[in-house]
């Protein structure tokens, strides 16, 4: 009896060794779920691919922009967080938010 | 060794030229974006992020060394697009050359489609080696002559000038794409092309501007139903009314124009049978295709995922024919290459020219090239530290164990932000051009 306990141990033993062993990729997945225990399960899903589809989005209401300045004449007006990934939500955009875009451009350094 | 373009087993390369500046320090718009030789192998294309296309065109072989492969020199260099903004969406339109496409040539003008995210520019690239001198009415600096010096009558004669190769717009194909351009490709008919962004596939005409087809469209009614996106797409090359496109969900989907008008439904679809068990968070995301090629004789096509290259016979959709990994060692590394995002990086392929082997771009500068015959693939450098002027390149070695060898360069070493993504093989010699970041290098095969 307590020798077949110790044999069907082993055997998930080694077969969690082996998931290892065999799939790097399922421990890679074990140590990004660790980190980021809200992630999602559907990795190319819908979430990730609109992100995809939005590439090049700036949010920048004029009208939004004014209005704010407006209200809060004598205070600071609330700036965007140094990481700024997408503007939009809880803060107004200014126009120094937004990256410049390039202004005249120059010869190609490959054509040097 | 037999005829150029042969098998790579004895293939040497070594290096031949490097183009752009030796700056560390890399500003953004000299990234280079695209890269592509022209049907015959004389001219090469860049593209950058800035917009700008710039032109090599190899030198004739010289007489005194005729094992000599020409030079590459700068042909033309122009600005192809400019960074727009639209106002109505809120959307900021790169300028970056997505894909530069020559077309074959009919007359003494060369031609290319470049692209953007939105537009798609059709180039005329000429040559003017003669100007008109002798008018009657004009000085030759342009000014108009008093007439009453005028006293004899001549016939303005060409006198040759110095070569002025000039590129001008000669169209603009805009407007028909909601997302972003991946793809253009044109038909082996000469006169129609292709356009692919993430949901539709466009089909024009080369002189027609203001209308194009929808012939592939995979948005769904509902966007939050969205599963895949187009992530590559190329006409066939001698059939005319082939094409595939790719999905960021690994399959390929083949296309017959003459079936209907949409091409929705696919002619034949190629996926790889995937094992449930192997499945994890990271399956999807590597198996989106990231470039798709078909081989010169139109028999196979070349697929790259994030790590492999699988080459595909048309006849058969089960599965790939071969599959070469890139960088299996990467496999143990996704956490971090999804934490700094390079998991997404998009790796081109390319054949050379008797589609005897393919070649694809890896990290650290390291590019791979495998040979179909010969079963051998070799992983080579582009840096400047391997650029003395026909040196030749010494294979590199991943160490994946613990036990690194001398030469070998350990897993974690790897520069993540040395990634070659573009590369393109002379269609008839053993030419290779190679991008890094911000570099250009052109390696040849070593005669002796």
């Amino acid at each position: 009896m307590s020798g077949d306990n110790e044999d069907t141990q082993t055997a998930d033993d080694s077969q969690e060794v082996q998931d290892k062993v065999i799939s790097p990729e399922k421990a890679e997945e074990a140590k990004l779920k660790a980190r980021y225990p809200n992630l999602g399960n559907k990795p190319g899903g819908s979430d990730l691919l609109r992100k995809r589809l939005q590439k090049g989005q700036k949010y920048f209401d004029s009208g939004d922009y004014n209005m704010a300045k407006a209200k809060i004449k004598n205070k600071q007006l609330p700036t965007a967080a140094p990481e700024k990934t997408e503007i939009t939500g809880d803060h107004i955009p200014t126009p120094q938010d937004l990256p410049q875009r390039k202004p005249s451009l120059v010869a190609s350094k490959l054509a040097g | 060794m037999a005829g150029a373009g042969g098998g790579n087993c004895d293939v040497q390369w070594c290096f031949s030229q490097v183009k752009g500046s030796i700056d560390d320090d890399v500003a953004e718009a000299d990234i280079i974006s695209t890269v592509e030789f022209n049907h015959s192998g004389e001219l090469l294309a860049t593209g950058d992020k800035g917009g700008r296309v710039v032109i090599f065109q190899q030198e004739p072989e010289s007489k005194n060394q005729p094992q000599c492969r020409g030079e590459y020199n700068v042909y033309s260099t122009f600005q192809s697009h400019e960074p727009e903004f639209d106002y109505l969406k809120s959307l900021e339109i790169e300028e970056k050359i997505n894909k530069i496409r020559w077309l074959p040539q009919k007359n003494a003008a060369q031609f290319l489609l470049s692209t953007n995210d939105k537009t798609i520019k059709l180039w005329k690239i000429s040559e003017r080696d003669k100007r008109p001198e002798g008018y009657n009415l004009k000085e030759e600096d342009g000014r108009y002559r008093d007439l009453n010096t005028v006293t004899t009558l001549r016939v303005p004669v060409f006198r040759p000038m110095d070569l002025m190769v000039e590129a001008s717009p000669r169209r603009v194909f805009a407007n028909a794409h909601t997302y972003h351009i991946n793809s253009t490709s044109v038909n082996s008919d000469c006169e129609t092309y292709l356009s692919a962004d993430d949901l539709r596939i466009n089909l024009w005409h080369l002189e027609i501007t203001d209308r194009s087809f929808n012939i592939v469209d995979i948005k769904p009614a509902n966007m939050e139903e969205l599963t895949e996106v187009i992530t590559a797409a190329e006409f066939h090359p001698n059939q005319c009314n082939t094409f595939v496109y790719s999905s960021s969900k690994g399959t390929i989907r083949m296309c017959d124009m003459r079936a209907s008008a949409l091409c929705d439904k696919h002619a034949k679809m190629f996926e790889e049978p995937e094992d449930p068990n192997n499945r994890s968070f990271f399956s999807e995301i590597i198996s989106s295709i990231s470039d798709v090629k078909f081989s010169h004789s139109g028999r196979y096509m070349m697929t790259r995922d994030y790590l492999s290259v699988k080459i595909w016979d048309l006849n058969m959709e089960t599965r790939p024919v071969e599959t070469y990994q890139v960088h299996e060692y990467l496999r143990s590394k996704l956490c971090s290459l999804y934490e700094n995002d390079c998991i997404f990086d998009k790796f081109e392929c390319c054949w050379n020219g008797n589609d005897s082997v393919v070649m694809t771009g890896s990290y650290n500068n390291f590019f791979r090239m495998f040979d179909r015959g010969y079963r051998q693939d070799v992983t080579l450098e582009a840096s400047r530290e391997n650029s003395k002027p026909r040196s030749v390149l010494k294979p590199r070695k991943v160490s994946t164990g613990g036990k690194r060898k001398k030469d070998e360069i350990s897993v974690d070493s790897l520069d993540f932000n040395k990634k070659i993504l573009h590369t393109a093989w002379h269609p008839l010699d053993n030419i290779i051009a190679v991008a890094t970041t911000n570099n250009l290098y052109i390696f040849e095969e070593k005669l002796n």
